[in-house]
């Protein structure tokens, strides 16, 4: 059974619909990288999968041990985080909310699942540190820890690299990359790069005028794909796809 | 030095004097603890709105000649506060629009209330202490005191309880509710709190300076420190010396009680500021954990 089937789905906004008709699933270890345009719908699409706002037709199944609350979430940074006095300790023990419940304080294993986390991303070194001095890089890191916090089946990524250095980015797509193929968490990223998520990942959804669904060699054997290919094969002919 | 002593032994045998002290700790205790929220989450405006539907709503009680003006007070200010919340999310008006309409709109209507219908001799006298709130609280009577010792009593315990969520919220509201918190009881929960704490803060500073009493402190403190919870104490620690040695001071120099705390806090907060500056260049920076 798929963790995560999406059926005839229609996302949007205030009633409109920005992109419909999706049928798509998700199984347990996929890499799942969302792509397409500014405005395709991609985040519209990720905060239906995430459920703060309704489907507006169609339906979205969950199986296979996930719920709607065990999804890990790695949000594009807002401009409130910029300024926000707060330890990396205590933004990564957030992520053990869903956790609690209506238990007011983290109890003691949670706190070790945080500090695991945090080994895991190579940041209990900055622990004390404050969220606001960090590099884009580190920040990015403390978010992919309270993120792993909340789940051990799937892991929602939005634009995880955006604003990053080219060697940082490397370091990041590393990084995911190993929570997929070691601790066989589900990945599902959105990313602007499809260079690199036609290298990393095991399935590609282009989303645009037209949608296509399958994995990363069906993708490069697609028309969308194709397309792709002839605009990076002059800049990047030595790359092996 | 020991004259200053005196006069303040001798202040210290009037109640209404240990009355003052008390509330006035109280009050800046809880003012203080929220504001690191407000500040965070662009809602410093939202007390200060809040603050004039009080200054409202005292003016519905004045000219009800209510003897205990507060739970009406109370009441219309916390539905101010979770009406205001609504209409922030989804609505034509937005948030900072409704904020201002409802704020103006409400210091118009209390005076205008005072003016038609007011029994008082001293009209001005009446709206400058609500506004300023120059005397009240040297004129608390013990239920008011007791009232005010219940209330903050459950604001801080409210903030302890949900301090955690609290932060979750503050910190980044989409992935709370993505994990499952629930994010709009979270805000409800901080717009009544707000709310209460104005209506108290009220009988200390007056409406109009309420928001320096919440804005202050939590400024300060995040000019020095770097964590939340160390900018939290630090803020609430603040706002308690702030609020005890500006009611010492008009005490003994006899200046408005809520200017005079409002101005320990400015000069607090530049002091925080320059030391904030210095650590940084030092590249020290006090972190806390």
């Amino acid at each position: 059974m798929a963790q995560l089937t999406c059926q005839d789905l229609s996302v949007g906004y205030e009633g409109e619909i920005v992109l419909q008709g999706l049928d798509f699933a998700v199984h347990a270890g996929d890499y799942l990288c969302i792509v397409g345009e500014n405005g395709s719908g991609k985040s519209t699409l990720m905060k239906t999968l995430l459920g703060l706002q309704p489907p507006l037709g169609g339906r979205v199944l969950m199986g296979d041990g996930l719920t709607a609350n065990s999804i890990g979430y790695l949000p594009q940074q807002t401009v409130v985080q910029k300024d926000f006095p707060a330890s990396v300790r205590e933004i990564v023990r957030s992520g053990c909310q869903a956790r609690c419940g209506r238990r007011p304080f983290y109890s003691r294993a949670e706190k070790r699942l945080a500090a695991d986390a945090m080994d895991k991303m190579q940041i209990s070194a900055l622990a004390g540190r404050c969220y606001r001095d960090l590099s884009g890089g580190q920040q990015q890191r403390v978010l992919l820890a309270r993120a792993l916090c909340a789940t051990q089946t799937m892991l929602l990524l939005d634009e995880p690299v955006s604003g990053l250095d080219p060697r940082v980015t490397a370091e990041m797509y590393r990084l995911i990359a190993e929570l997929n193929q070691r601790d066989k968490i589900t990945i599902l990223m959105i990313s602007h790069d499809i260079a690199a998520a036609v290298r990393y990942a095991s399935h590609i959804l282009h989303i645009g005028e037209t949608v296509f669904f399958g994995t990363t060699q069906e993708y490069l054997h697609s028309p969308q794909g194709r397309m792709f290919a002839t605009q990076e094969g002059g800049e990047d002919d030595e790359r092996d796809l | 030095m020991s004259a200053i002593f005196e006069k303040l032994a001798l202040y210290w045998q009037y109640p209404f004097v240990r009355y003052a002290l008390i509330v006035g700790v109280l009050i800046a205790l809880c003012s203080s603890l929220l504001g690191v929220t407000l500040v965070l989450k662009r809602f410093s405006f939202i007390g200060d709105g809040l603050s004039h539907v009080a200054f409202g709503a005292m003016a519905i009680a004045a000219v009800l000649d209510l003897t205990n003006d507060m739970p009406l007070t109370l009441a219309i200010t916390v539905l101010c506060a979770v009406l205001l919340l609504r209409t922030g999310q989804n609505t034509k008006i937005k948030g900072d629009a409704a904020v201002a309409m409802l704020s103006v709109g409400s210091l118009a209507i209390g005076y205008l209330l005072m003016n038609l219908f007011s029994t008082s001799t001293n009209l001005s006298g009446d709206v400058c202490s609500t506004l300023f709130g120059s005397t009240s609280i040297l004129t608390l009577t013990q239920t008011e005191v007791l009232l005010c010792a219940v209330l903050s009593v459950v604001v801080v315990a409210v903030f302890l309880l949900f301090y955690n969520k609290i932060f979750a919220v503050t910190f980044d509201e989409n992935f709370a509710r993505a994990v499952g918190t629930k994010a709009s009881f979270y805000n409800l929960l901080i717009a009544i709190v707000v709310a209460v704490v104005i209506v108290l803060a009220m009988n200390l500073v007056g409406s109009l300076l309420i928001s320096a009493l919440v804005i202050f402190p939590s400024l300060s403190a995040m000019r020095v420190f770097r964590s939340f919870r160390s900018v939290t104490i630090c803020s609430a620690v603040l706002s308690v010396c702030c609020a005890v040695l500006g009611i010492l001071i008009s005490i003994l120099a006899g200046t408005p009680v809520g200017s005079t705390i409002v101005a320990v806090d400015i000069i607090a907060f530049f002091v925080f500021y320059a030391a904030g500056r210095v650590l940084g260049a030092a590249g020290i920076g006090a972190v806390g954990k």
